[in-house]
């Protein structure tokens, strides 16, 4: 078992360093960096001292190297387009993304557990039937299109919520926040649904299936049969035994939703994370660019290792079976 | 469709029209009617220039008095009507749409062709070598799939914009938008040829080839691939129905197709700027159009996944 953890920080760590010279690899050889960083006006001397002062001589190992190093200390470098130290630019936005991040999550998980449970427990009820099949359009409609007429909607026709940005934000010390205001608050609602609304349904197929596979098990009879009520034997029996799977899928989706805050964001002028990588493709701004591979990557790989591991605590058989790996 | 997937010595339409496949097609609605909806879609966007009422890229049939014509209604200044009434710049917006269908098909097709190709190729490469190819493939294939593929395609996009000199920058983003989305969909399809290899590079018929001399290359592409083609043919009708909408969410954020050669997402995206000014039908057309693409390929794919699926007959 230690050396099936091992052999997992492992692979994430190599996973890391491919994507590190991905990384690398964009910043030093999309545009020259020589010319990004001095005008018109220079002299084959200032090149050279830039250079120097770069690193640009060494050899490539050597400044794979140090990347790596400046990147671990959260040294990504300037942006060509605001001429301000990445870092700082990210630290900024990182607050409104990952608000909107843990909203949409929560919500996703309450209502998709919630109906999951329901459209499996009444299962040919009409209204499950009719969750069912508006899931299914749910999963093929595009987020975008999803915010657009959520739009349309709310904001356009009946004009009861904000279309675009934050509203107004608190500063705590660095985090600037939307939960204690009431524009913030309103703010967060259409674009936090529109981000969670695929993680809802795709949780609550899920719960569906697993618990109308639960619900056949001979326990659940047995339960029945022992006169417990409906609510208990829903809730207790069934309910705790189909988590194991739902849990992984729900840990995994945590870096799906960073993700698709992308798209999420740029459709309400979300001043997040995202919103800045869309605009750093489109002026071409690598360091930015590059720092959001890499920052995205060591949630994703995080995510991806915690979600194993965990997944090797909760379910003692796969212990047994997995012996010396897969 | 179905009739390439059945090759026979006497009629091939007669076997085509005989086959289960097209029982089971004849059966199902749901398959029939997405089926008419691809089809009618698909001919309007192969022949849009002789449908549609105006080329919305040639700037002399443009008016710019026609502008922001609602449907069906007599523009003010000049009485033209439009039958999805126009843009901001007076361009038909019903033509717009069918040219737009054409950028989004053609990107669509061609990313999945070239994520088939390339997946194909990595899968029987590894499947039936194994060894450090094997490795290496799937390694980069799991280092893959640890990234949602809009990410990927999104990057790739980024970087290989970096790299074009600006001058071509709009000439080169349907190229560009290709690459990104093949690349970032090449995985699966590697993935499901590479287990069907390993089963299929044990049987007698393989062996048999490799016992009369037959050299690797041909055993992979002659034998083997015509038996793992199947499950690749689901693949790729889901693939397309997400390569369209992905490249219809490139260019709707804005990194994608180029406003000078539309897309249905650039359309999108074009339109969105209207909503609140009231002019519904320049977002309305195009979000339909590329709804109804997108869900009836969907729905094809799901059900020739589980009419290919033997277990569920």
């Amino acid at each position: 078992m230690l050396a099936y953890i091992i052999r997992r920080v492992a692979q994430s760590a190599l996973v890391l360093l491919i994507v590190g010279l991905v990384a690398f690899a964009m910043f030093r050889f999309v545009g020259d960096p020589i010319d990004n960083m001095l005008g018109q006006e220079r002299t084959a001397e200032d090149i050279e001292r830039l250079r120097g002062q770069l690193g640009l001589d060494q050899p490539f190992v050597v400044q794979y190297y140090r990347f790596l190093e400046n990147a671990v200390q959260g040294n990504f470098g300037v942006s060509y387009r605001q001429g301000r130290p990445v870092i700082d630019i990210l630290m900024e936005r990182a607050p409104a993304t990952l608000e909107l991040a843990a909203v949409s999550g929560i919500l996703a998980i309450i209502f998709g557990i919630a109906l999951g449970v329901f459209t499996a427990i009444k299962r040919n009820g009409i209204t499950a039937n009719l969750i069912m099949s508006g899931s299914l359009i749910g999963v093929s409609l595009p987020t975008f299109l999803i915010g657009i007429l959520l739009i349309y909607l709310f904001s356009v026709e009946l004009g009861w919520l904000p279309s675009f940005g934050r509203g107004e934000v608190v500063d705590l010390g660095g985090w600037s926040t939307g939960f204690l205001t009431a524009s913030g608050l309103k703010a967060l609602i259409l674009p936090s649904i529109t981000l969670g609304l695929y993680q809802m349904t795709l949780i609550m197929r899920l719960v569906r299936s697993e618990m109308l596979e639960v619900l056949r098990q001979d326990y659940i009879r047995f339960a029945r049969a022992r006169g417990l009520r409906d609510r208990t034997v829903h809730f207790r029996h069934a309910l705790k035994n189909t988590m194991v799977p739902v849990i992984t899928v729900i840990g995994l989706q945590v870096g799906a939703i960073i993700a698709f805050a992308i798209i999420t964001e740029t459709v309400f002028q979300w001043p997040g994370v995202g919103l800045l990588f869309i605009n750093a493709i489109q002026f071409v701004d690598i360091p930015v660019m590059a720092a959001y591979l890499m920052l995205i990557s060591v949630m994703f790989v995080g995510i991806n290792l915690i979600v194993d591991i965990l997944y090797f605590f909760i379910d003692p058989r796969l212990r047994v079976d997995r012996k010396g790996g897969h | 469709m179905s009739g390439t997937s059945t090759p026979a010595q006497k009629s091939r339409l007669r076997t085509a029209l005989e086959s289960d496949l097209f029982y089971t097609f004849k059966r199902s609605p749901v398959a029939v009617v997405s089926t008419v909806v691809v089809l009618v879609l698909v001919l309007s966007a192969v022949f849009a220039p002789l449908i549609a009422p105006t080329n919305p890229f040639d700037p002399a049939s443009l008016n710019l008095m026609n502008g922001f014509t609602p449907p069906m209604s007599p523009n003010d200044f000049t009485g033209e009507t439009f039958f999805m009434g126009t843009d901001d710049q007076g361009r038909d917006v019903f033509s717009t749409i069918l040219y737009g269908m054409r950028i989004s098909l053609f990107v669509g097709v061609a990313a999945v062709l070239f994520a088939m190709v390339l997946g194909i190729t990595l899968g029987l490469l590894s499947g039936y070598l194994g060894g450090w190819v094997e490795t290496v493939i799937m390694r980069i294939a799991d280092v893959q799939l640890t990234f949602p593929s809009i990410l990927v395609a999104m990057l790739i996009f980024g970087v290989a914009k970096g790299i074009t000199p600006v001058e071509y920058r709009d000439q080169m983003a349907i190229w560009v938008l290709i690459l990104a989305i093949g690349l970032s969909d090449w995985v699966q399809f590697a993935r499901v040829v590479r287990g069907a290899t390993l089963v299929e590079k044990n049987k007698e018929y393989v062996e048999a080839a490799r016992l009369i001399g037959r050299r690797s290359g041909a055993i992979m592409l002659r034998h083997i691939l015509p038996n793992v083609l199947s499950p690749v043919l689901v693949i790729a009708t889901i693939s397309l129905a997400l390569a369209i909408i992905a490249e219809a969410t490139l260019s709707f954020l804005g990194v994608g197709a180029p406003p000078t050669q539309p897309s249905l997402g650039t359309l999108i995206r074009i339109g969105q700027g209207f909503l609140f000014s009231g002019e519904w039908w320049i977002l309305l057309f195009p979000a339909i159009t590329l709804l109804g693409l997108a869900l009836s390929v969907n729905l094809l794919g799901d059900w020739l996944r589980d009419a290919l699926n033997p277990r569920l007959r």
